[in-house]
């Protein structure tokens, strides 16, 4: 087990000892709603770990490279950010996958690309957004995320 | 219960029973490759099952984060706290307050709503839910497990200068399209009344 696994752990341990000590009808709350959670996201999170082992193991690296890796350019940071943009995946799920993608050959850019958008767009509940927000906040949020996702992508991959 | 809580639920059903279907349709297609390429069994096999053991240890914990949160900071109390501010101390309200580890972003839209219709700034209320979206604490927590510190603080201090200067953008050109329309309005009446 890593560093960060042992803090996160911690971190949830002792909240949830103060929340225990401070009011226990609401700690048992807040488990109930994390059971919950897990248990919706637990479905998507087995896909996710079985895509992820069959992209390892079928889609050999220098094709990811090909269309996603560093010498893609800008091409590639286009292609996965509208790939991004496009699913509908829990942001926490999006970093294993992220992950995956990264060992396969994609560039550092392409992946910041695809955790922005996906995270920061959603196509799916776009018509919701619209509803409550109206169209044009709606599409100029989208849009313009669209557009600093792939800025913030190349930057990041200027840097690292 | 009322009837639109029965409706969210039975929703909220149907999509798990999707999610179910399509892992056992993706675990028959990933047996049907295996039993075609068996020499590839050990390598997705060990890979599945490396990251299956990383996120087991990591979900429940960030999840018990996440329920916290949500019993113990109700959504008024966002609400109450981004519906006043303004000014650096507002934008900075508006990240904090979207950072905080509660739920999916299609919950944030209503509260948006309801803080626009309140008087809150266009440009907290971007950053709010950009916030919501992308620098969620629990996020930040996992993408620092799955792609390691630098690309994790990198990646946040840009999306921070670049949200900021998306919420202001997009304040401008919403006030910019509504001075427009008001002209016009103004304009026409004043042909309507000469």
């Amino acid at each position: 087990m890593d560093i960060t696994t042992i803090i996160i752990n911690v971190i949830a341990v002792s909240g949830l000892i103060v929340a225990i000590i401070k009011n226990r009808k609401k700690a048992s709350q807040s488990l109930k709603i994390a059971g919950i959670s897990f248990v919706k996201i637990l479905p998507m999170m087995l896909i996710i770990v079985l895509v992820v082992g069959l992209f390892l193991g079928f889609v050999p690296p220098d094709k990811i490279a090909l269309f996603i890796g560093n010498q893609s350019g800008i091409g590639g940071i286009l292609l996965i950010g509208a790939v991004g943009a496009i699913l509908f995946i829990p942001a926490l799920l999006s970093f294993p996958l992220a992950a995956s993608l990264l060992e396969s050959g994609a560039s550092i850019a392409a992946v910041a690309a695809f955790i922005t958008t996906l995270t920061m767009i959603g196509i799916i509940t776009l018509p919701l957004e619209i509803k409550e927000l109206g169209k044009k906040m709606a599409l100029l949020r989208n849009g313009i995320s669209f557009v600093i996702a792939i800025i913030i992508a190349l930057i990041i991959g200027w840097i690292l | 219960m009322n009837e639109e809580a029965i409706e969210k639920k039975s929703k909220a059903k149907r999509k798990m029973m999707q999610d179910w279907i399509t892992f056992v349709i993706v675990l028959i297609i990933a047996a049907v490759l295996l039993l075609i390429f068996p020499e590839k069994t050990n390598i997705v096999t060990t890979t599945s099952w490396q990251y299956f053991i990383e996120m087991v240890w990591i979900l429940p914990a960030v999840m018990i984060i996440i329920g916290l949160f949500a019993v113990f900071i109700p959504n008024e109390f966002i609400v109450k706290y981004m519906g006043k501010s303004s000014g650096i101390k507002g934008i900075l309200l508006s990240f904090i307050l979207g950072a905080l580890p509660t739920g999916p972003l299609y919950i944030a839209f209503p509260m948006a709503a309801a803080l626009i219709q309140k008087g809150a700034r266009i440009s907290n209320i971007i950053v709010f839910l950009s916030a919501w979206a992308c620098i969620k604490l629990p996020q930040e927590l996992v993408e620092l497990q799955f792609l390691g510190f630098n690309f994790m603080i990198t990646r946040l201090v840009l999306t921070i200068i670049f949200v900021t200067f998306m919420g202001f953008l997009i304040e401008k050109m919403i006030d910019w399209g509504e001075t427009k329309k008001t002209k016009k309005e103004v304009k026409k009446r004043e042909s309507i009344e000469s």
